[in-house]
C-alpha cells in the first residue's frame, strides 16, 4: 500500500474516484499546429476529498478542470492518459471514452462544473426555476411531476441560505453576484453529484460575501460528502477549503501535498515562492517577496525545469533535466507529498523553502 | 516606529526608507463633507454621504469596504471627474469647483487616476510609446517626438519595464496584465503628478505579480513623494502599502473608522471592521481553521434606496444592541487613537 499510486503507469487506485493517468490536454491552434497545455498529469482523488488547484494565470488549472469533464472548447482535446472515474454503481469508467449521450448523462449526475462568471453560467432570458426544472430534464432519468421538482429546487437553495420564494421567480440579473454563485452551487448540486469542479469560485465576489460562500461550501461538504476539485489563484483559499494541493506551473503538477505539507513544508521553490507572495492580514508587517516574470508560453518550455529561468535557485543541471514529480513522504489516499525539483532535497536542509 | 525592511533590489536608488516628509506636510488634496446623490427611477441614491479625506505628499490613505460601498465614487470626485452634490474638494488649499481654466489644467496634472482594469484602460490601437507620451505631447512638455521617445523611455524605466526599447513599439495585446499596468502607472507619472489615485489598480492580478506591483508604487510614493488615495477591497494588500499611513473604511456612503494603518487592522474596533478583517482568507492552514470568525447576522447590503434607521451597518451588526443602534445613526468622532462611528464601541 506504501507503493505510489499516482504514477501513468500505475493502476487505478482500488477505492478512488478519480484516478487520473498521465493526462495530456491540447489546444489545436491552426490545420497542423497544436499546443500542449496540460502535459502528463496524474493524481488520484478519494471520496470526499478536496483538492485545490493553484498557479498563475495560464499555467493550465482550467484546462486540465475542463478536461475532467471534457467540457473544453471546440478545438481542445484530452490528447492522452486515462481519466477513470468510479460512478455511483460501482463501474469504473474512462470519461475519455464515454460516447456522447453516455457523457451526457455522467455529467452533473455523476461530476458538476461550477463555472467562474456566475453571470455567464446562466440563461438571462430564463428565470432561475427554469434553469432547475430544465436540469432535472435533462439530466435525470425517469418523470417526476413538476410540483415535485420545484420543491426540490427550494430545498436545493435553502441548502445554500438563499430564500426560494424569491430566488426562484427571479432572473440571474436580478440577483447579486453573490446570490447568482449560491444558487449556481445549488444547481450543481441538484443530482446529488460525487464530484464538483470549481473554477474560481469566490474571485470575484467581495470579500464578506466570500466568506459566507466558502463557509456554506466547507459545511455542504461535511454534510453530502462530495468530492471537490477547486481551481484558483487565491492561496488563501486554498489554505482554507482543501484537504491537499496540487501547484501547477506550465502545464504540470510540480508539487502536491496535504494542505499543511505545501504551507508549512513547502519542497517546490514556485510553491513557496507564490506563498510567499501572499501579504498576510494578521500579525507584524512581513514583506512579501515579488516574484519577477510570468510563466513561459506553453509553445516554447525551457528544455530542462520550466521554472529554471525565474527559480532563485536554479543550478546549471535545471536548465538541460526535466525534474520528475518524486514522492518525499508517502502517505495513503493520495496525499504523499511530492515535488517535481532536482533540488528539493538540498533546498530542504539548506532551509530555504519555508517550513 | 516600524522597521520598513524592503528588500535591497526592491529600491532602484539608495535612500532612506519611505522617509516622510518634514512634519508630514500639509494635505494636498482634501474632501471636506463630499455627498454625491445619483437620481434613479427608483428614488435618490446617496453614495457618498459627508466624508472628510486628506491626502498628504509621500503618504498612503487606503479606502477600503466592499462592493457599492462609495469607494469609486469618493475617487472619481476626487479626481475631479464628477462633481459633489454638497461639499468641496481643494487642491492645494484652492477649491477645485472655483478654479479657472490654467489652474484646473495643473490639476488635472497632478492628480493622476490608474483604473483597476488595465485590459479596458488603455487604447488597444495605440503602441505603448503614443499612449504613454500623449499627455506629454498634448501638454507641450517636449518640443519633438525625440525627445519624446526619450522622456517615454525613462518613464518606462521609472516603472520597471526594461529595457524600454523593448516596450516602445508595442500594442497593449502583445504585454501581459501585468506590463500593461505598469504602461498605466507610466502614463499616470508623465504628468509629475503629486497625488496619484488607484483604484483597485492591482486587484486583477495575479498574486505574483501584486508585490512587485505594489514595490514599484512604493518607489513612486517614497523616492518621488507621490501621495497615494489607494482603493481596495484587499486588507492585506491595504496592510502593506498603507503601513506607514492611514486607512479609511467605509460602509454604504459614510467612512466608520478611520485611523493608522497598524491600529486598524491589528486591532480593528468597528465590528465592519472586524469582520472584514476577520474575512479574509489566510495562506495558513493552521490559523485558518483556529481563527475566531465575526459572524454577521445578515450577509447582503440593504438596499442604498431604502436604508435602515439608525446605524446603518445595524442589521448585520454582531454587536447589536437595542436603543441606540436602531434609531440614532452615530456620527464619526475620536476615540484615542482613531475615529469611531459606533454606539457600542465608540467613545473608547
Amino acid at each position: 500500500m506504501s507503493h505510489v499510486t499516482d504514477h501513468p503507469a500505475a493502476p487505478p487506485a482500488e477505492r478512488a474516484l478519480l484516478s487520473v493517468r498521465g493526462v495530456d490536454v491540447g489546444y489545436r491552434t491552426g490545420r497542423r499546429s497544436r499546443v500542449t497545455a496540460v502535459r502528463d498529469v496524474s493524481f488520484d482523488l478519494y471520496p470526499g476529498q478536496s483538492m485545490a488547484l493553484v498557479g498563475e494565470s495560464g499555467c493550465g488549472k482550467t484546462t486540465l478542470g475542463l478536461g475532467l469533464l471534457r467540457l473544453l472548447p471546440r478545438n481542445g482535446v484530452v490528447s492522452a492518459g486515462e481519466i477513470l472515474f468510479r460512478r455511483k454503481d460501482g463501474r469504473l469508467v474512462d470519461v475519455r471514452s464515454l460516447a456522447r449521450e453516455e457523457l451526457r448523462r455522467f455529467r452533473w449526475s455523476e461530476a458538476a462544473m461550477v463555472f467562474q462568471g456566475a453571470m455567464n453560467a446562466f440563461n438571462p432570458v430564463l428565470r432561475v426555476r427554469d434553469h432547475f426544472l430544465d436540469t432535472f430534464r435533462a439530466h435525470a432519468g425517469g418523470r417526476r411531476p413538476r410540483a415535485q421538482l420545484l420543491e426540490h429546487s427550494a430545498e436545493l437553495l435553502r441548502m445554500v441560505r438563499l430564500d426560494p420564494v424569491r430566488v426562484l421567480d427571479s432572473f440571474p440579473h436580478e440577483l447579486s453576484g453573490g446570490m447568482r454563485q449560491r444558487t449556481l452551487i445549488a444547481l450543481a448540486l441538484a443530482l446529488e453529484p460525487q464530484l464538483l469542479i470549481l473554477d474560481e469560485p469566490t474571485t470575484a465576489l467581495d470579500i464578506l460575501t466570500q466568506r459566507s460562500i466558502v463557509e456554506r461550501l466547507a459545511e455542504l461538504r461535511e454534510e453530502l460528502r462530495f468530492a471537490m476539485v477547486f481551481i484558483t489563484h487565491d492561496l488563501g483559499l486554498a489554505a482554507e477549503l482543501a484537504d491537499r494541493v496540487g501547484t501547477m506551473y506550465a502545464g504540470r503538477m510540480v508539487e502536491t501535498g496535504t494542505t499543511r505539507d505545501i504551507f508549512h513544508r513547502a519542497r517546490h521553490p514556485y510553491t513557496s515562492a507564490l506563498i510567499n507572495s501572499v501579504p498576510p492580514v494578521t500579525g507584524d508587517l512581513r514583506i512579501p517577496e515579488s516574484l519577477p516574470g510570468g510563466p513561459p508560453g506553453i509553445g516554447a518550455l525551457p528544455p530542462g525545469c520550466s521554472f529554471a529561468p525565474r527559480c532563485a535557485h536554479a543550478v546549471d543541471r535545471c536548465a538541460s533535466t526535466r525534474p520528475a514529480l518524486d514522492v518525499l513522504r508517502t502517505r495513503p489516499e493520495g496525499m504523499s507529498h511530492a515535488a517535481a525539483c532536482l533540488r528539493s532535497h538540498e533546498l530542504f536542509a539548506e532551509g530555504v523553502t519555508r517550513d | 516606529m516600524i522597521d520598513r525592511t524592503v528588500p535591497a533590489d526592491q529600491q532602484p536608488a539608495p535612500g532612506p526608507p519611505s522617509a516622510p516628509d518634514p512634519g508630514t506636510g500639509d494635505a494636498v488634496l482634501s474632501l471636506r463633507g463630499v455627498h454625491q446623490v445619483f437620481p434613479t427611477p427608483r428614488g435618490d441614491v446617496s453614495a457618498v454621504s459627508g466624508i472628510d479625506l486628506d491626502v498628504r505628499p509621500g503618504r498612503v490613505l487606503c479606502l477600503v469596504g466592499e462592493s457599492g460601498c462609495g469607494k469609486t465614487t469618493s475617487a472619481r470626485v476626487a479626481a475631479g471627474l464628477a462633481a459633489p452634490t454638497r461639499g468641496s474638494v481643494s487642491f492645494r488649499s484652492g477649491d477645485v469647483a472655483a478654479m479657472d481654466g490654467k489652474e484646473r489644467a495643473r490639476f488635472r496634472r497632478s492628480v493622476q487616476y490608474i483604473h483597476q482594469d488595465p485590459y479596458a484602460s488603455l487604447n488597444p490601437v495605440r503602441t505603448v510609446y503614443s499612449t504613454v507620451s500623449a499627455g506629454l505631447r498634448r501638454h507641450k512638455l517636449v518640443r519633438d517626438r525625440r525627445e519624446a521617445r526619450r522622456a517615454t523611455a525613462e518613464l518606462l524605466e521609472r516603472v520597471d519595464l526594461t529595457p524600454a526599447g523593448d516596450y516602445l513599439d508595442k500594442y497593449p495585446h502583445q504585454m501581459s496584465g501585468g506590463q500593461r499596468q505598469r504602461v498605466a502607472i507610466a502614463r499616470a507619472l508623465a504628468m509629475e503628478p503629486e497625488v496619484i489615485i488607484a483604484d483597485e489598480s492591482t486587484s486583477m492580478l495575479d498574486v505574483s505579480i501584486r508585490v512587485s506591483l505594489l514595490n514599484t508604487l512604493g518607489g513612486l510614493r517614497d523616492e518621488l513623494g507621490v501621495g497615494f488615495l489607494f482603493i481596495t477591497h484587499d486588507l492585506a494588500v491595504a496592510k502593506y502599502f498603507a503601513w506607514d499611513g492611514e486607512i479609511a473604511v467605509m460602509y454604504l456612503g459614510r467612512i466608520v473608522e478611520h485611523g493608522s494603518t497598524p491600529r486598524v487592522v491589528n486591532d480593528p474596533r468597528h465590528p465592519y471592521t472586524r469582520a472584514l478583517v476577520s474575512a479574509v482568507c489566510e495562506p495558513d492552514p493552521d490559523l485558518a481553521r483556529t481563527r475566531d470568525r465575526v459572524r454577521l447576522r445578515g450577509a447582503d447590503i440593504p438596499d442604498l434606496t431604502d436604508l435602515p434607521p439608525g446605524c446603518d451597518f445595524h442589521p448585520r451588526c454582531p454587536l447589536y444592541e437595542q436603543g441606540d443602534c436602531d434609531t440614532v445613526r452615530p456620527p464619526l468622532v475620536p476615540g484615542h487613537d482613531r475615529l469611531l462611528a459606533c454606539h457600542v464601541v465608540g467613545g473608547g
